[in-house]
């Protein structure tokens, strides 16, 4: 697994990567109450912004951590947001990006780093 | 390093593992580790406990040692029936300035030789300065600065206070008791609060504060609830926020507030207008007001928070208010809103759309309170 500095971790599978946000990020965010999905097929940029996550206190971004296409997105978190709360690093993923090119990949921080980073 | 002030309560705050966040020139508990929807929840089923020390506490006693010169020199300032309050009772007003908009609201109680009164936190220096400069004359304007607020709220607080001392029980809502022995903690206690549930503010010296704040929180029933929680409680409540939902560019009228105006204030009335921007709110309770704040149900999920604006069509059509208040009801299990619109759209029932990230979402214009109250009349 790979991690973002905007707390995301990325799991690659194939040809396709799938985002979600750290336990660290769910921790910060407190209850989450409402998740807005990308469409499926959605072209997209590093960092345009792909989600919508809203906790109790405020709402705030997940960015595309890669160029891609969007193939599939977890849409039990529409109906179930806590969901984010109880499994962030496990069921609770966002979406699955199917990237262009593969060296974008390289930028991220491996897990002893980004423990480091969120010290 | 910072100059936030603290409360009597901070180190216990700290001890019980809080997000302390800066609120009104304070360092405040905005969460514990049970987080904002569980001590939400926790309130509305058992019983919540909260610091609200920051709040102002206040003293008005006039020289002449009557309730009545106090509260005649105090309506001076507020659209409210200060004279006819009854002993040891409690009641909501709000200082109006020269326009009528709302300088703060606040509570006011009838300690029978003097008036207790509280006040917002953010607006606490700003009201002791009117108190002093308007009432001075006639007023001592004590400030209890060596004094903690507790606020005790939820369906078993009645039940969790009592073992303290069995006397509360038979305390109605807005009622108001002094020199209260709670297990020897003195106190001020009324029966009131910001949540829609009942429950009690308690009123005890500063170095009283954590023995009995201790005490609650032993009991099983009693978890500690930051200001987080308190926000979404008073929002589906349907109460306002100062600096929200009510400031000096909203009156009462506007807010929807009519029922904190007496008939003894209102035109004909005994003592009629006689507050700051009297003219203006007198007015707008013979006529109406061109807006008024209701309730505002989104229909989706998304919580349409402060600043959305609101439209009177899907797409097209015009802007006919502001959300003021909004997020998510963790008891109604969805969002809720509060916010200004035109007098013409503020039927309940109205469909109204709130335009959030670009995109007219659907809403309703709703009788507030979102969940009942449930306080003891």
């Amino acid at each position: 697994m790979k991690f973002t500095e905007e707390h995301e971790w990325l799991r690659v599978e194939g040809d396709e990567v799938v985002v979600g946000i750290t336990t660290h990020a769910a921790e910060q965010l407190g209850d989450v109450v409402f998740v807005e999905l990308p469409d499926e097929g959605t072209t997209v940029s590093k960092d345009d912004e792909v989600v919508v996550i809203e906790s109790v206190k405020a709402a705030s971004d997940i960015l595309a951590p890669i160029d891609g296409e969007i193939t599939e997105v977890n849409s039990t978190l529409t109906d179930n947001p806590s969901m984010v709360n109880d499994d962030p690093q496990g069921e609770a993923w966002f979406f699955k990006l199917k990237f262009t090119d593969a060296s974008q990949m390289d930028d991220f921080m491996d897990e002893a780093t980004y423990q480091k980073f969120i010290g | 390093m910072s100059d936030l002030k603290q409360t009597a309560l901070h180190d216990l705050h700290v001890e019980l593992g809080a997000k302390m966040v800066p609120f009104a020139g304070y360092s405040m508990p905005v969460q514990y580790p049970l987080g904002v929807m569980k001590e939400h929840l926790h309130t509305r089923a058992a019983a919540g406990l909260f610091d609200v020390s920051h709040m102002g506490q206040v003293v008005l006693r006039a020289k002449s040692g009557s309730y009545e010169d106090a509260a005649l020199a105090l309506e001076r300032l507020v659209p409210v029936d200060v004279l006819g309050l009854g002993e040891m009772r409690q009641r909501y007003a709000m200082f109006t300035d020269t326009t009528g908009g709302i300088l703060d609201d606040l509570m006011l109680a009838n300690m029978g030789d003097h008036i207790f009164v509280v006040v917002n936190a953010g607006c606490k220096d700003d009201d002791i300065a009117l108190m002093k400069e308007a009432l001075s004359d006639s007023c001592a304007i004590e400030v209890l600065e060596d004094r903690a607020l507790l606020a005790l709220q939820g369906p078993q607080a009645e039940a969790v206070l009592a073992k303290l001392q069995p006397a509360v029980a038979d305390m109605k809502f807005m009622d108001v008791a002094q020199d209260v022995d709670l297990d020897g903690v003195q106190a001020t206690i009324s029966r009131s609060g910001y949540t829609g549930e009942d429950g009690y503010e308690i009123s005890v010296a500063n170095d009283d504060a954590e023995t009995l704040a201790r005490r609650l929180l032993a009991m099983d029933e009693v978890a500690p609830i930051g200001l987080g929680a308190r926000d979404s409680l008073r929002l589906e409540s349907g109460l306002c926020l100062y600096g929200h939902d009510i400031d000096t560019t909203t009156t009462p009228v506007e807010a929807g507030l009519n029922w904190a105006i007496q008939k003894v204030r209102r035109e004909d009335g005994e003592r009629a207008g006689g507050f700051p921007g009297a003219g203006v709110v007198l007015q707008q309770l013979a006529d109406g007001a061109v807006r008024k704040r209701v309730g505002l149900l989104p229909e989706g999920r998304a919580p349409m928070r402060e600043g959305v604006a609101i439209y009177d069509a899907a797409e097209g059509g015009n802007e006919v208010g502001k959300v003021t208040s909004g997020g998510f009801g963790p008891t109604v299990g969805g969002p809720v809103a509060m916010g200004y619109v035109t007098a013409e759209h503020a039927k309940v029932d109205t469909p109204l759309w709130g335009e959030v990230r670009g995109k007219r979402l659907p809403l309703t214009v709703t009788k507030m309170p979102f969940v009942a109250a449930n306080v003891k009349r």
